[in-house]
């Protein structure tokens, strides 16, 4: 399962990004997140609210700070 | 009765009268009447009484605003948008800047994002104008002070000015002097998340937060300056200079207020404070205006998607446009008052 963490500019998608670290890691997902702050490589998923979310290719999560049980959630939601 | 529940609300609810009393009576408990009826005295209640009610205000506001802005995520706008064609879609675009989550750290996506999606440049810049100046925000705040008629005359005025702004910008051929690479890349559109009940609510606690956090600087830089104002300027001296009766305060208030960078709420003391010293009401709405809509920050992102041709051409249009807003306050505000 391919993780990133959309956004860069503010405090805010740092802490979305480290909450995302901390879900995959307690979900036992071994694959890196990556943080993604390039605005031209964020649109290329159609988001155009940071911070975000993206799961294999697909945002899910847009404008929102997620939290380790949000992100959970989400990376659960969209496990094939 | 009716009459009766509406001051009720605007003067306890809004204005928060019970605050400012209970902040007096404090202060004269600590310090004494002499102290409470000083100068000093005076501008310590009313930054007090200031700072506390624009607090809860926005806390309270932002949440409101917060939990429906979820229903309208920019990705969801965009693709509303890209539906209409013609005035219409410049309304709708005004329309939607007041609904939309905004902030200048997203500008830049938004403007890219808009402009890929096949929007005009006019519903583009009738979006940016509209989205800043004209929200909820402002409309429960400019009650709070000024009372329901002139806070709804300030959002239809902002609304249009928005649409004219836009209509120009696109009509005109200014809105193509956009840097090429926003064209170089495809549209590309999100599928719509749906948001549980629970999640809507975190989202707009978040909001708040964040908000109240990033805006508190300015509020405490505002309600300072408004207590100045209040109680160290005198009154003869803002009127001269600031009265609707001097042609020139318009222009010095679009002129001060244009490069500051301030939220409306850091905006609404010294709005407040202008106000009690017989500012013109054209001239602060004016001010509140230029204040909010154009900064040199926002400039200067803004520059990066846009040639310099076209920044200018917003930024003139978006002076004007305020400027003759003011001015014809200025004239009618015996309407309001």
């Amino acid at each position: 399962m391919e993780i990133k963490a959309l956004g860069g500019c503010c405090s805010r998608s740092t802490q979305n990004y480290l909450n995302i670290v901390e879900a995959a890691k307690q979900m036992g997902i071994n694959e890196e997140v990556e943080q993604v702050s390039n605005t031209n490589e964020i649109m290329k998923y159609g988001v155009m609210s940071t911070p975000g979310m993206v799961i294999d290719g697909k945002a899910v999560s847009s404008g929102r700070l997620l939290s380790v049980e949000d992100a959970k959630a989400l990376i659960k939601r969209f496990q094939v | 009765m009716v009459s009766k529940l509406g001051e009720f609300i605007l003067k306890q609810i809004l204005g928060m009268q019970w605050l400012n009393d209970l902040v007096g009576d404090l202060i004269q408990f600590i310090f004494g009447q002499t102290f409470l009826e000083s100068q000093f005295g005076n501008a310590l209640q009313f930054f007090f009484f200031d700072f506390i009610k624009i607090g809860i205000l926005l806390c309270v506001l932002i949440f409101l605003i917060s939990y429906i802005q979820s229903y309208f995520p920019p990705e969801r706008t965009k693709k509303i948008l890209s539906r209409y064609h013609g005035i219409g879609a410049n309304t709708l675009g005004a329309l939607m800047g007041t609904i939309t989550p905004f902030c200048s750290c997203s500008s830049i996506p938004l403007f890219i994002g808009f402009t890929r999606a096949g929007l005009t440049s006019g519903v583009t810049f009738s979006f940016l104008i509209s989205s800043p100046l004209v929200d909820l925000g402002a409309f429960v705040l400019l009650t709070s002070i000024f009372g329901f008629k002139v806070a709804l005359a300030y959002v239809i005025v902002g609304l249009v000015l928005a649409v004219i702004g836009g209509t120009i910008i696109e009509k005109t051929g200014w809105g193509k002097q956009i840097e090429p690479f926003v064209l170089e890349g495809e549209n590309v559109d999100m599928d719509s998340i749906k948001l549980s009940q629970k999640e809507r609510f975190a989202y707009a606690k978040d909001q708040m937060i964040f908000t109240y956090k990033k805006v508190v600087l300015y509020i405490l830089i505002g309600v300072l300056i408004g207590s100045v104002i209040h109680n160290a300027i005198p009154q003869s001296f803002i009127e001269s200079l600031l009265g609707s009766q001097n042609i020139f305060s318009v222009l010095f208030a679009v002129i001060a207020g244009a490069p500051m960078y301030a939220d409306i709420f850091g905006a609404i003391p010294v709005a407040e404070a202008l106000y009690i010293k017989q500012a013109g009401l054209g001239t602060i709405l004016a001010f509140m205006m230029a204040v909010t809509t154009l900064s040199i920050p926002s400039m200067i992102m803004l520059r990066k998607v846009v040639k310099p041709k076209l920044l200018i051409a917003f930024a003139s249009i978006v002076v004007i446009g305020i400027i003759i807003i003011g001015y014809v306050f200025n004239i009618i505000e015996y309407l309001f008052i």
